[in-house]
């Protein structure tokens, strides 16, 4: 495992493009594009303001650099570096910006969610879609980019708008059974769309492209319902994560709960392996260090080793108590992922924040426990193996896979602490978000069997 | 308690046979207290009572009594007046004795008894009392716990009261949070409806306001992605896109279709193999169960399962409803037969299984097994004989032949490399010794020289002795006697081993010592010689060296005899080894 040299970045703002090859950094106002192999720079922007939101292009052609403060969005092309193109919203003010699935439009979503303006960098045609609802996920498009799911609010009630994203036009319109929706979910295949009610109430309505409606599912009434929902890559499951620390599992064929899965604080499942982290003093030579600790050692020897250490069952995991008088208490399941290969899926319930579950999808059970020594800020899985990427907001990485799991120190120097991960679309660098600077971690090839001997 | 009843019984019983001698009773009891007055029996005279005077009224008085008493009369009436019958009186006397001690007999018993009754009645009254005292407390516990039951229920009344104000409160609260609810829900709607208006309202102004309008600069435009050049919005897109909607959910259902059957014919596919195993299983028992009641209907049933499995078979490919249901049956009632068969294999195993342990198949099975292991622990005790026997052979001819040789190799490898070193260790010494074998030849030429010398200074000093005598000799004396004491006193020591060459034979360290005198420029040679003698009995038994020093000495042409000492010492090492394997 091998690690680049930092890179500055502001608001978190690094993005590799989808063919993979380039990599864009936000730095301020300034838009740096790099060779993602020779980390040169190959071109730089620069904007009229702080960039607060920036995304590539599905041809990876463009960017488009957004300035929600003043209205302002720019973008600009890879090919031709002169070429310029501004957007602005003027006083009616803007709050998201995103390119359609073509590369060739942009949606941007004004102030109070007035409208939706959609512009062709084509034809320099506007159109504009009214009543677009303010909620968790208003807008999604499907996974072939051909539609649009709309969630949409007029007189009081939901209405789901299916779009053509080639020509913009609607293909549907239909109402939704939901009291306050709070968002939409293609599926992978693009087939059903899967719109769920807002916290309130604990629903889940399926419903197939051509507007009908498939299924109903609610598990409970009266409390807290749904906070997350994750489809398969297969589009065989749907994982609903509820604020009663359950995830539900539906099928694709009757869309009735296959398994439920409790994240219970105290694990006694004798088929899943608890790996906790155990924080300890640098200890040179001592044998059992993981060969990735061994050669990040040299540079790291102030900052703290950390290592797996499989724990007997059962074991109590540490559970926060939440202040359930405050809103958006700190319960339930925020955060599920499917691995590529839709073997595994992790989740973590935001009341035991430093742990991180993985299910084994084959066998409908718990395979892994990772627990941290602190809170877990984002994990990832590796595009192509299943591999999963974590990070705690400290200057190490960690990484779980089925054979084990292990813990490297970034060896960056000044104290850098990863926000956040992303995996490269080849599966082969992570890139590694600090505060203020960023860092490409290179996974060697063959070397998952290193990694493995950490723990065994 | 018991124990006290018990007495008090006893108690009872004395007291009738109280009554029953009440008359003594009396007599005794009066007499108790006052023995002297009224005791007539125990008076010790009777003088009060009869004198010589009225002896005849004593008599008659006596008499009269003793009858009343109901003893014989004492007197005889007889011609003159009433006569004592002597054997009459004594009789009564006797009677009376007896009487009296039976008395105080009974007197006695009836004081014991008496404290004995004192006693029970002192207990009885103490445990009355502390029964009485035990009533008193109870009493009053009773009426403390009355009183907390009455407080407990009144509790409880106030609870129940709390309750049943709390399920009205709740269910004020709950109508409350109803009707909060929809008021809340009415109002949200109503808000949203006039931010509704709002949006719309602040959107027609964004829209009419000319001064800040939306802009798009661009410097040029850009083609499609997919090349093409976008079409006019027409009644035929529309149909096109509602086609290309319904072609990509025909192509899911599709797919999804063909994953289901694909699942469902493998899963047929092992419902089938499962039956034909199950077939399979079951039909070699069939004559073993002949004798049972299952045997009709199972090869009625076989039968049926043949045509049901030709018909599935065929069924496969059409997998129509009826052929399904006829499969699924077939393999319940496969299914049902085995379970049941199973079950009877498991209770006849459980029966089977007792006997079974004593059973003779196993112990045939142990005598087979027994007679195999002895025969294989002859076999390898004649190998262990064979072995010792070879071994023995080796012992006392280890030269003979070749297998023993080959045997040998790696001992003759490990002795070859220890012979090796040996030689180098024999050819430093031979070095040290020719260097030593020079001097010496070197001193002894040149002490032949000087004992020449000498002996010509002797003949001159002799001479000159000789000449001493005259006169004029005396000038020539100190120079010559100095030069010579100087020489002589190093000859003469050295003279002594020269002359005795077979004491430099004897050992090493004698001539180590010798030739260290002899040479004394020549010590760091010693010190090898010390260090290889040193050496040399550490690495080979002490056996071998005195041959090899020797014959190092003895011998001139060192290397040749050092040649032969080698292949000696091959042959030796023969005979080491074998030594060792004996003694292994």
């Amino acid at each position: 495992m091998n690690f680049s040299e930092v890179f500055k970045q502001s608001n978190q703002l690094c993005r590799v493009s989808p063919d993979g090859k380039y990599l864009a950094t936000c730095v301020q106002y300034r838009l740096v594009v790099r060779d993602v192999n020779t980390l040169q720079i190959l071109h730089l922007y620069t904007c009229l303001d702080q960039i607060v939101h920036m995304e590539w292009s599905s041809d990876s052609l463009f960017i488009l650099c957004a300035m929600y403060k003043r209205g302002l969005v720019q973008v600009w092309s890879l090919e031709q570096p002169d070429w310029y193109c501004k957007i602005d919203e003027g006083s009616i003010g803007l709050v998201s910006s995103r390119w359609s699935p073509d590369g060739r439009h942009i949606l941007n979503t004004t102030e109070f969610h007035l409208r939706v303006t959609v512009w062709s960098l084509c034809t320099k045609a506007v159109s504009y879609i009214k009543y677009p609802k303010a909620c968790q996920k208003g807008i999604d498009f499907s996974r072939d980019g051909c539609y649009m799911a709309l969630a949409e609010r007029r007189d009081c009630r939901d209405y789901v708008s299916v779009f053509v994203c080639d020509d913009w036009h609607l293909l549907r319109h239909f109402e939704t059974e939901t009291q306050d929706l709070a968002g939409v979910e293609w599926s992978p295949n693009g087939c059903v769309l899967a719109v769920w009610d807002s916290c309130l109430e604990y629903k889940v309505l399926l419903y197939s492209l051509d507007g009908r409606l498939l299924s109903t599912f609610s598990a409970y009434e009266w409390s807290l319902g749904i906070k997350s929902l994750a489809w398969s890559p297969s589009s065989q499951f749907l994982a609903i994560g509820s604020y009663d620390g359950k995830v539900r599992i539906l099928n694709h064929i009757t869309w009735k709960k296959v398994t439920e899965f409790d994240h219970p604080a105290s694990i006694n499942n004798t088929k899943a392996v608890v790996y906790k982290e155990v924080e300890r003093k640098p200890v040179v030579g001592s044998a059992d260090l993981s060969i990735q600790q061994h050669i990040t050692m040299g540079s790291t020897l102030f900052n703290t080793q950390s290592k797996y250490e499989i724990c007997p069952l059962p074991v109590q995991v540490p559970v926060v108590k939440p202040d359930l008088d405050r809103a958006n208490p700190k319960v339930g399941v925020s955060s599920m992922a499917f691995s590529s290969d839709n073997r595994y899926l992790a989740t973590k319930n935001d009341n035991m924040a430093c742990v991180v579950w993985v299910w084994d999808m084959q066998r409908l059970g718990l395979l892994a426990v990772l627990e941290q020594t602190s809170a877990v800020r984002c994990f990832q899985w590796d595009p192509r193996r299943p591999r999963l990427a974590l990070c705690t907001g400290n200057a190490k990485l960690y990484l779980w896979s089925p054979a084990g799991c292990v813990s490297v120190q970034v060896p960056a120097e000044g104290g850098f602490q990863v926000q956040s991960v992303t995996w490269h679309c080849s599966g082969d660098s992570l890139i590694l978000l600090g505060k203020e600077q960023l860092c490409l971690c290179y996974m060697e090839v063959g070397e998952e069997e290193e990694e493995d001997d950490d723990v065994k | 308690m018991p124990e006290s009843s018990l007495e008090i019984k006893d108690t009872s019983c004395s007291s009738s046979r109280y009554r029953m001698s009440s008359l003594r009773q009396y007599s005794q009891s009066s007499v108790l207290p006052l023995p002297m007055t009224r005791n007539p029996y125990t008076m010790p005279t009777i003088s009060a009572f009869c004198t010589e005077d009225n002896v005849s009224e004593c008599i008659s008085y006596i008499n009269r009594e003793v009858s009343s008493l109901g003893f014989p009369l004492l007197c005889t009436e007889s011609n003159n007046g009433p006569e004592l019958n002597l054997v009459a009186v004594l009789n009564n006397v006797y009677n009376l004795l007896q009487l009296h001690r039976r008395c105080l007999q009974t007197v006695e018993d009836i004081e014991v008894e008496q404290v004995k009754s004192n006693s029970n009645m002192d207990y009885l009254q103490l445990s009355n009392t502390r029964l009485k005292d035990q009533l008193e407390l109870s009493k009053r516990e009773n009426t403390g716990l009355l009183e907390r039951e009455r407080q407990l229920q009144l509790k409880v009344k106030s609870l129940h009261n709390c309750l049943k104000n709390e399920k009205e409160e709740v269910q004020k609260l709950q109508s409350i949070i109803a009707s909060r609810a929809t008021q809340y829900n009415h109002d949200m709607k109503r808000k949203e409806r006039e931010f509704g208006k709002l949006k719309e309202r602040l959107n027609q102004l964004l829209i009419d306001k000319k001064d800040k309008k939306q802009t798009f600069e661009v410097l040029n435009y850009v083609g499609r992605s997919d090349g093409k050049r976008s079409l006019w919005k027409t009644g035929k897109t529309e149909a096109r896109h509602e086609g290309e909607m319904y072609k990509t959910l025909l192509n899911d259902y599709d797919s999804r279709h063909k994953d289901l059957l694909m699942e469902n014919a493998e899963l047929k596919k092992v419902l089938q193999q499962m039956k034909r195993d199950m077939v399979t299983i079951l039909s070699p028992r069939k004559p073993s169960q002949s004798g049972e009641k299952h045997d009709d209907s199972l090869e009625q049933t076989s039968s049926e399962e043949d045509e049901v499995c030709d018909s599935s078979r065929e069924s496969l490919e059409l997998s129509c409803e009826h052929a399904r249901e006829q499969l699924t049956n077939s393999i319940r009632q496969q299914w049902r037969r085995l379970k049941s068969h199973v079950e009877r294999l498991d209770s006849q195993a459980s029966l089977v299984g007792e006997r079974a342990n004593m059973n003779a198949i196993p112990k045939e099975v142990h005598e087979e097994e027994m007679d195999r292991l002895k025969l294989e622990i002859q076999q390898y005790k004649d190998f262990i004989h064979t072995q010792q026997q070879l071994l023995q052979q080796q012992l006392n001819s280890p030269c003979d032949d070749e297998t023993a040789s080959l045997l040998n190799d790696c001992y003759m490898q490990e002795e070859k490399e220890r012979l090796k070193e040996d030689w180098k260790s024999f050819e430093e010494k031979r070095k040290n010794f020719e260097a030593e074998r020079r001097n010496f030849t070197e001193a002894a030429i040149r002490l032949s020289h000087e004992r020449k010398a000498f002996e010509e200074d002797r003949a001159t000093w002799l001479k000159h002795q000789f000449l001493n005598l005259t006169p004029f000799g005396d000038q020539m004396k100190p120079q010559m006697s100095k030069s010579q004491s100087a020489l002589s006193g190093w000859a003469e020591s050295e003279v002594r081993p020269m002359s005795t060459p077979a004491k430099l034979n004897k050992s090493l360290s004698h001539t180590a010592f010798s030739t260290s005198r002899a040479s004394p420029a020549k010590t760091p040679s010693t010190a090898d010689l010390y260090r290889t003698h040193r050496l040399i009995p550490e690495k080979s038994p002490s056996t071998i060296h005195p041959k090899q020093d020797s014959s190092i000495l003895r011998n001139d042409d060192v290397p040749a005899q050092l040649r032969h000492v080698n292949g000696g010492a091959n042959c030796r090492a023969y005979t080491f080894t074998g030594d060792r394997i004996g003694s292994i």
